[in-house]
């Protein structure tokens, strides 16, 4: 089997490997921790099982630890990400103390020796007491933290204080911290199975076990059913469309059947679409990774159309399918789409109605903004160069320059 | 034939092609409206001047977006001033031997025209301005030019990265004022050929991205290659 790194030749810039086996050189024998809160499920624990193999490949001796908590500790840090994000949430002195507890017994049985450490979100971040004396440990934060519930940033804040440094996804998203602050795009797989090529059979397979048909051009949102996603924004859009063209929307995302808002928004969604044959509601499992990406491919436009966003992969998900974007003006959707160029940004439903509009008038404007957006999302958004970034910032501790 | 001898001319010390990938660090000093930007813009570090006045040009090697600085586009999108976004906007960062005298420059211009459009700036900018500065680490690549054909199809191949090093980070950061590649053109241990160097230089000056600098540096040396030299 070729090397996992040779596997990307084809899908990267040309250098891209070379440049990365050169900054891999640097860092040979270096021993490097990840420390996250799960294994399986997330965007992180996804993450991370991509990217460790191509750290080994590069001379980079990688461990990933996991945390092992309590359900109440869980409910604690789950409590503690929507306060980081915004939302107001109770949060009482024995969540704090389950907290500090579970931290304390998890730098008892975790193996945390490594030169650099890379410790995930705030479930681990009170580890860094434990940090062996001489390793480097970096706090990256994968959330919005922009604008959290003071207490809760309160409580956390020492420890992230602590670190060598701390790495955030948006620059937008950084707090005001003693420690150099780093910011490291997130990215996608071109690999993965939402992501990888597929032939036209596989996306007529998936489409038509979806009931979904490509008689029209198809306009899609791929999100779950939460008010910052704005679902009925992308309804009003596409009604706003179909008074003068003839196409189909189709927005998937998840059961949210433990998410009683989700549940809500989905009943509102339901009710403003009505009987509408030309409109779908597809409720798809987290691991429904190949329909996504069937239906990405599929899809004439693509549309995320947030009002509220962190990063907003799935824009850079249907970049890289070669599809235009038309995505709400906040948040990372903002340096994934460059008006006009790899997509639209829009603040309104009758923004987007005004692009998608515009786009089907014009096929060609498809085409070539939807091969922008490839080229872009190439050049920016791949998991290789997530790892260069990784590297450089251990290259730049191992300089002491942090 | 100019072309026999173009060909021909090897360098007494080659070129060594270098690639590099920019660290950026969020400095946590934010601005929401044009006056706090100008107040911002004196206090941060020269790196951070250079990151949103170069950086542009990695970030952005195959596209072009509305002004290619980050001032200039923040200044026209977010805070609603598309006058004082053009006038950022023009600005030749390559025109500078400093990044001190590009900060003067770019304070000057803030400062004038908040000074002629005073009662504009009560408004807060819809998305706020984060000065970030970057850190350039860079890596040799295995690939070296011994001769005008040599350098001009590594020129061709090389990642946006390298070009960035050699002709952005070089002539602001290691020789003011002069970029790698023209500085080797001319250089009598290198291919000693300073019209061509010459024009080189002017390459950067046009307000191409790196992709459009590429062609044009791979055009001239084709002209000099086949016996005639090409424009800028």
């Amino acid at each position: 089997m070729a090397e996992l790194l040779e596997q990307y030749r084809a899908v990267t810039p040309p250098g891209t490997i070379e440049f990365l086996r050169q900054l891999g050189k640097r860092l040979e024998g270096t021993r490097m921790l990840h420390v996250n809160s799960t294994r399986y499920g997330g965007g992180v624990a996804e993450m991370l099982h991509r990217l460790l193999p191509l750290f080994d490949e590069l001379g980079i001796q990688t461990r990933w630890e996991v945390m092992v908590g309590s359900d109440a500790f869980y409910q604690t840090t789950k409590s503690f990400h929507n306060a980081l994000q915004g939302t107001s949430q109770h949060i009482t002195k024995g969540m704090f103390d389950a907290y500090l507890e579970t931290n304390r017994d998890n730098a008892q049985h975790l193996n945390l020796d490594a030169d650099v450490a890379m410790i995930h979100d705030p479930q681990p971040a009170a580890l860094i007491g434990s940090r062996p004396s001489g390793a480097r440990w970096l706090w990256r934060c994968h959330i919005d933290v922009s604008t959290p519930q003071p207490a809760v940033w309160q409580f956390l804040r020492p420890f992230v204080s602590q670190y060598d440094a701390a790495i955030v996804s948006l620059q937008k998203f950084a707090r005001r911290l003693p420690v150099p602050q780093f910011i490291v795009y997130p990215s996608i797989d071109p690999l993965s199975d939402k992501n990888r090529e597929l032939t036209q059979e596989e996306i007529t397979s998936v489409l038509e076990k979806l009931n979904v048909p490509t008689d029209k051009p198809i306009l899609l949102q791929v999100s779950r059913f939460d008010r910052f996603k704005d679902p009925l924004g992308v309804v009003a859009a596409y009604r706003i469309v179909k008074q003068s063209h003839d196409c189909r929307l189709v927005l998937a995302g998840g059961t949210a059947t433990d998410d009683p808002e989700g549940t809500a928004v989905l009943a509102e969604v339901q009710e403003a679409v009505g009987v509408d044959p030309d409109v779908q509601i597809l409720l798809l499992p987290p691991t429904a990774n190949l329909e996504i990406n069937a239906l990405q491919r599929a899809a004439t436009i693509i549309i995320q159309k947030s009002i509220r966003e962190g990063f907003g992969l799935t824009v850079t998900e249907a970049m890289w399918k070669g599809k235009p974007v038309i995505g709400g003006d906040t948040g990372g959707i903002t340096v994934q789409l460059i008006h006009g160029y790899t997509g639209y940004t829009v603040n309104s439903p009758a923004g987007a109605a005004f692009y998608i509009k515009r786009l089907l008038n014009e096929p060609e404007q498809i085409e070539a903004i939807g091969r922008q957006a490839k080229e872009f999302a190439r050049n920016r958004f791949l998991i290789t160069r997530h790892v260069q970034d990784y590297l450089g910032v251990m290259i730049h501790l191992a300089q002491g320059k942090a | 034939m100019k072309s026999s001898v173009n060909e021909d001319r090897r360098a007494i010390r080659p070129f060594q092609f270098v690639s590099c990938m920019e660290l950026r660090e969020v400095l946590g000093k934010r601005a929401t409206d044009v006056p706090r930007l100008l107040e911002l813009m004196e206090e941060v570090p020269s790196d951070s001047i250079y990151y949103h006045t170069h950086s542009y040009y990695l970030r952005h090697a195959y596209a072009q977006t509305l002004y290619p600085n980050d001032f200039a586009t923040w200044a026209a999108l977010y805070a609603h001033d598309r006058i004082l976004g053009e006038r950022l906007g023009v600005l030749d960062p390559f025109a500078y031997l400093s990044i001190e005298a590009l900060r003067q420059d770019v304070i000057a211009i803030i400062d004038d025209h908040l000074s002629h459009h005073p009662s504009v700036y009560r408004i807060m900018g819809a998305e706020p301005f984060d000065f970030v500065r970057s850190y350039v680490i860079e890596a040799p690549l295995d690939r070296q030019a011994w001769t005008l054909s040599e350098f001009r199809n590594a020129v061709q191949e090389v990642e946006a990265g390298a070009l960035y090093f050699h002709l952005c980070e070089a002539r602001m950061r290691k020789t003011p004022g002069f970029d790698d590649f023209s500085h080797w053109l001319s250089a009598h241990d290198g291919l000693n050929m300073p019209e061509l160097a010459a024009q080189v230089q002017r390459v950067v000056r046009l307000g191409l991205n790196l992709d459009g600098m590429r062609a044009r540096i791979v055009s001239l040396c084709d002209g000099e290659l086949k016996g005639y030299g090409g424009t800028p």
